[in-house]
């Protein structure tokens, strides 16, 4: 195969199918992205807020719950949802399907997400917790010093600081969930790693759809980053 | 002076790790109204940690401390109602080293903020108060201004009178000149001292022995976690009596 090829091959295609991966594909794996991180961020919140309760046993659980999932590949879990969970759960799997009147892909599509979502929120509880452990303790003192209950402290002085760090690393969250979201093309979802797998079907090619892949996921991260870097920068100007 | 205790500590003591590190090995002291106590002492012997006690940001191993006759120790007053730690801390202000001012509220936010939603005072009326203290220290200029555009000597000042606006009982220093330039050391001690002639009880934890002989009431000197020595400026710096002060004030002065 010589280069040439290769380029004449990828314009084809590109030509050809570019609404695949751009309309079809690309808005799949943003839609999936932006849901993931909206509910995980959700989630993420009440883990972290377990994580560093007082209450020993919650903490436990959020730090089980943690480590299981951050431990564990996110295909794993996929798998885990898609295939397995149903079976264990007929009742639950009868009832969407029933009563909600989901089709055996609506179901995969739902699956995948949940299983993104609480894949993600592991990560976000994380960023949560750190957001607000790097807080100087001194401004905790500070406000206990001057009779401010503790959740006075935490919503006035605690989390407005907080927010400041969470906020550019829950952006960074969503570049990288973007492009775990390419391990749900496993199941067909829709995203731009299963538009590569159509047209690998259809055509027999393999370095041209997957180089337009590849572009499009550099393309759409690393401005995404760029963008968060710069709004980082604005956040703490004032410091 | 017996009459007037506002806060009485007995056999405080303060262990970490186990009881391995020793901070506060059985302290006692009262704290007399209007009286300006400074405590000064070698680095780890036991200093901030006593101070912080006293509004329990660090909660004592053991020992008592009295506060208008209640052990804020306690989980419950004597009554047997559970205690209002907040309402406590309320009556004591608390100067740090590091400022710790809010770096994402203006001045006058920060001196106003624990008034309105502590105290429930009107927002109008925190807003007067703030601004008169901070005309007192010469900074009603820069109420509009961030914590991030003051220097260390205006950022502790503020902090002063921050802690000032609660109307405390007793005014608690962590070091308050240790994290400042040398020439912004004066105008916090000089704020410090129009406190203290005003009638403020104060605990002060320094290294400014011109400050200690000048404006203390009673110093104290802590090592090893134990008063060692307690006495006027005079008995303390001009006759210290163990070997212990002695070496230390041979060091310092």
């Amino acid at each position: 195969m010589d280069i040439l090829t290769i380029l004449k091959n990828i314009w084809y295609i590109w030509v050809n199918n570019w609404q695949m991966f751009l309309i079809t594909g690309l808005s799949c794996t943003l839609l999936l992205s932006a849901v993931t991180v909206l509910f995980s961020s959700l989630l993420g919140s009440v883990i972290s807020v377990m994580k560093l309760s007082k209450f020993a046993p919650l903490r436990w659980l959020a730090t089980a719950f943690i480590e299981i999932i951050r431990g564990t590949p996110l295909l794993l879990q996929l798998y885990l949802l898609v295939f397995v969970l149903p079976q264990l759960l007929p009742g639950l799997n009868s009832l969407l399907k029933d009563q909600l009147g989901l089709s055996s892909t609506d179901r995969q599509v739902m699956w995948v997400c949940i299983a993104m979502i609480i894949n993600s929120s592991a990560y976000v509880a994380e960023i949560i917790r750190s957001g607000i452990q790097a807080v100087d303790k001194g401004q905790t003192e500070a406000a206990r010093s001057l009779g401010m209950s503790g959740s006075q402290t935490m919503l006035r002085i605690v989390l407005p600081q907080a927010i400041k760090n969470i906020i550019p690393a829950l952006c960074n969250e969503f570049v990288s969930v973007i492009k775990e979201t390419s391990l749900a093309s496993t199941f067909f979802v829709g995203d731009l790693m299963t538009q590569y797998k159509l047209i690998n079907g259809s055509t027999y090619l393999t370095i041209e759809p997957l180089f337009i892949c590849g572009v499009i996921y550099f393309v759409v991260t690393f401005t995404l980053s760029k963008i968060i870097a710069v709004y980082e920068r604005s956040l703490h100007h004032d410091d | 002076m017996t009459t007037d205790i506002l806060i009485s500590v007995k056999d405080l003591k303060k262990y970490f790790k186990g009881d391995k590190i020793k901070a506060l090995d059985g302290v006692s002291v009262d704290i007399h109204k209007g009286e300006v106590i400074v405590v000064i002492g070698p680095s780890g012997g036991g200093k901030s940690t006593f101070l912080r006690s006293l509004n329990l940001l660090e909660m004592p191993t053991s020992g008592t401390i009295t506060v208008e006759g209640t052990d804020i120790t306690k989980k419950k007053d004597s009554s047997g109602k559970k205690l209002d730690l907040d309402l406590h801390r309320q009556k004591m202000g608390m100067v740090f080293q590091h400022f710790n001012l809010f770096p994402h509220m203006t001045v006058l936010e920060n001196m106003t903020l624990a008034p309105t939603i502590v105290k429930k005072v009107p927002r109008a009326e925190a807003e007067a108060q703030a601004m008169e203290l901070l005309a007192r220290v010469g900074l009603a200029d820069r109420a509009g201004a961030y914590p991030s555009q003051l220097s260390g000597g205006q950022k502790q000042r503020v902090a002063i009178v921050r802690a000032l606006c609660m109307s405390p009982d007793v005014m608690l220093f962590d070091e308050p000149t240790s994290a400042l330039d040398p020439e912004m050391v004066g105008e916090v001690l000089d704020v410090m001292k129009e406190l203290a002639e005003s009638g403020m009880t104060m605990v002060v934890v320094t290294h400014e022995m011109g400050f200690a002989r000048e404006v203390g009431s009673s110093i104290l000197f802590l090592a090893q976690g134990k008063l060692i020595e307690e006495g006027t400026p005079d008995e303390i710096f001009n006759h210290p009596q163990s070997p212990r002060l002695q070496d230390f004030l041979a060091k310092v002065l």
